[in-house]
């Protein structure tokens, strides 16, 4: 359980800086930087998580590429998360009312200015909400760190469901554990978007 | 999309015009860089060799992964089906008038949307066996994937519901409606166009999550993927070629649920619907209530 807290903790940490970068990307005036993001994020997006898992894992090591199981399913799962994270935060980009980037280019800001100071702080408060979603769906797809043997909770499970007979109790348990997780989870992004989300 | 797409840009002046252009530079010539030294160490380490990609020129092999798409669609489309059929069941309970039965939908639902999937599919594929249950892997699979999405399905429809105005509803009972016939002739034919994008999304996070059927061998296109890569020592080629497949497959569908989207927030003036803890579904939702907000389609 704790694998699964630290895997999950640490790649949403770099999960959202990944993803705003790319989101910055998206939305800025450089035509490259827009087209990478944009590849990124569908390429990303649309291969399964375990495919990502098993090519980066087992693939890339024939690039020289190798590390640990940990260390790879966090790379992977922050990889795989930024992408939806950079879509979510697009969202709430396009979301924030145009006057304030217009207020903000006739204060004289540049775009990495207005950007930082003005369009995120409001973008992100506006996608509390999703991004607390992908938070959860976080905590469940940490579940797929067992394809590299990472042992975490399902792993955990797995590994005792092949020891014993009786597999319904091990993974109530383990089903339990994650609920223990996922269901606090929810309550506390919406305490906190009670506290700082804006509603449009 | 034009950069005056952009919301944080009207034209910009000359100076901002400079100032692109040479970010431009900098970020292409960057880019460039990147892409030559990912080519370059492809190349040092033998991956790009033609003794690594010629497999997948042979029929036999294509045929292979074919066969393994085929099996992946042939799981996710029953899957789907009856997703759809359990989720609807579950939403009309969870909205029932009796509470009890409404608290049991509940429970079910936040249970089976809040465990892994991968620990549902060990489970059937793994724990049901051990009680003498005894299926095809194909049904292990597909049972797996129908409790977890049946619970999303049934938290799309509610939501779906939920989305209609009050009124409609009362508007049915003042006619004389009675319940049945209220949900059926007025509620759900509304809400059901609601919910076309956020089912097309589901169903491709449906068809990667088919990809999970691996760990109980069963034979779809990630698993001969490996099969593949293990035989003739390439796994990364294998695999990237294996992504790639999901990538076109679910730009379709994607786009699928994109075009669906626009479609419906032209006619009807009405926004999808928005439910949490579903990846694919929390970006279309956002992304709908952003445009909404701007006023214009601008997807």
């Amino acid at each position: 359980m704790r694998t699964t807290v630290a895997l999950t903790v640490l790649s949403f940490a770099a999960a959202l800086v990944v993803g705003t970068a790319v989101a910055a990307c998206r939305v800025s005036p450089v035509p490259p930087l827009r087209w990478a993001g944009a590849l990124w994020v569908e390429l990303v997006r649309n291969t399964p998580l375990s495919v990502l898992l098993l090519l980066f894992f087992f693939g890339f090591t024939k690039l020289g590429v190798v590390y640990p199981a940990f260390t790879s399913a966090v790379i992977v799962l922050s990889a795989y998360t930024s992408a939806f994270i950079a879509e979510t935060v697009r969202a709430g980009i396009n979301a924030v009312a145009g006057g304030q980037a217009e207020a903000a280019r006739a204060l004289g800001l540049t775009f990495g200015q207005s950007l930082a100071t003005v369009v995120l702080p409001q973008a992100l408060r506006t996608v509390v909400a999703p991004l607390g979603g992908l938070f959860i769906a976080l905590i469940k797809n940490s579940s797929l760190a067992s394809l590299l043997s990472v042992v975490d909770l399902a792993g955990v499970a797995d590994r005792l469901n092949t020891a014993t007979a009786r597999p319904i109790p091990v993974f109530l348990g383990a089903a339990a554990a994650y609920l223990l997780l996922t269901i606090p989870s929810g309550v506390a992004i919406a305490f906190v978007e009670r506290r700082v989300a804006i509603k449009r | 999309m034009s950069a005056l797409a952009t919301p944080l840009g009207d034209a910009l002046g000359p100076r901002g015009r400079r100032r692109a252009a040479a970010a431009t530079a900098v970020a292409a010539a960057g880019l460039a860089v990147l892409a030559v030294l990912a080519v370059n160490r492809l190349a040092d380490r033998g991956q790009l060799a033609e003794r690594q990609w010629e497999p997948f020129t042979r029929e036999s092999v294509i045929r292979f992964l074919l066969g393994g798409l085929g099996n992946t669609v042939r799981a996710a489309a029953m899957a789907m089906a009856l997703s759809i059929v359990v989720g609807a069941l579950l939403a009309l309970v969870r909205l029932s008038r009796r509470a009890p039965l409404r608290w049991l939908a509940a429970a079910w639902i936040e249970f089976f949307r809040g465990v892994p999937l991968i620990l549902l599919i060990l489970f059937t594929g793994l724990g049901l066996p051990k009680y003498g249950v005894d299926l095809p892997v194909y049904w292990y699979l597909v049972l797996a994937l129908v409790a977890y999405n049946g619970a999303v399905f049934a938290e799309i429809f509610r939501a779906g519901i939920a989305s209609l105005d009050r009124g409609q509803g009362e508007a049915a009972a003042a006619l004389g409606l009675t319940y049945g016939q209220s949900m059926a002739r007025v509620i759900v034919p509304q809400a059901a166009r609601r919910m076309v994008p956020a089912i097309v999304s589901q169903s491709v996070t449906l068809l990667k999550d088919t990809s999970l059927g691996f760990v109980i061998v069963y034979e779809e296109l990630l698993r001969r993927g490996r099969v593949t890569g293990e035989f003739f020592f390439n796994p990364l080629q294998s695999l990237a070629v294996v992504a790639g497949i999901y990538i076109v497959v679910n730009l379709a569908m994607s786009r699928l649920a994109r075009r669906l989207e626009a479609r419906q927030r032209r006619r009807y003036r009405a926004g999808s619907i928005d439910v949490g803890g579903i990846e694919d579904l929390a970006v279309v939702g956002a992304q709908g209530r952003a445009a909404a907000a701007a006023g214009a389609g601008g997807l």
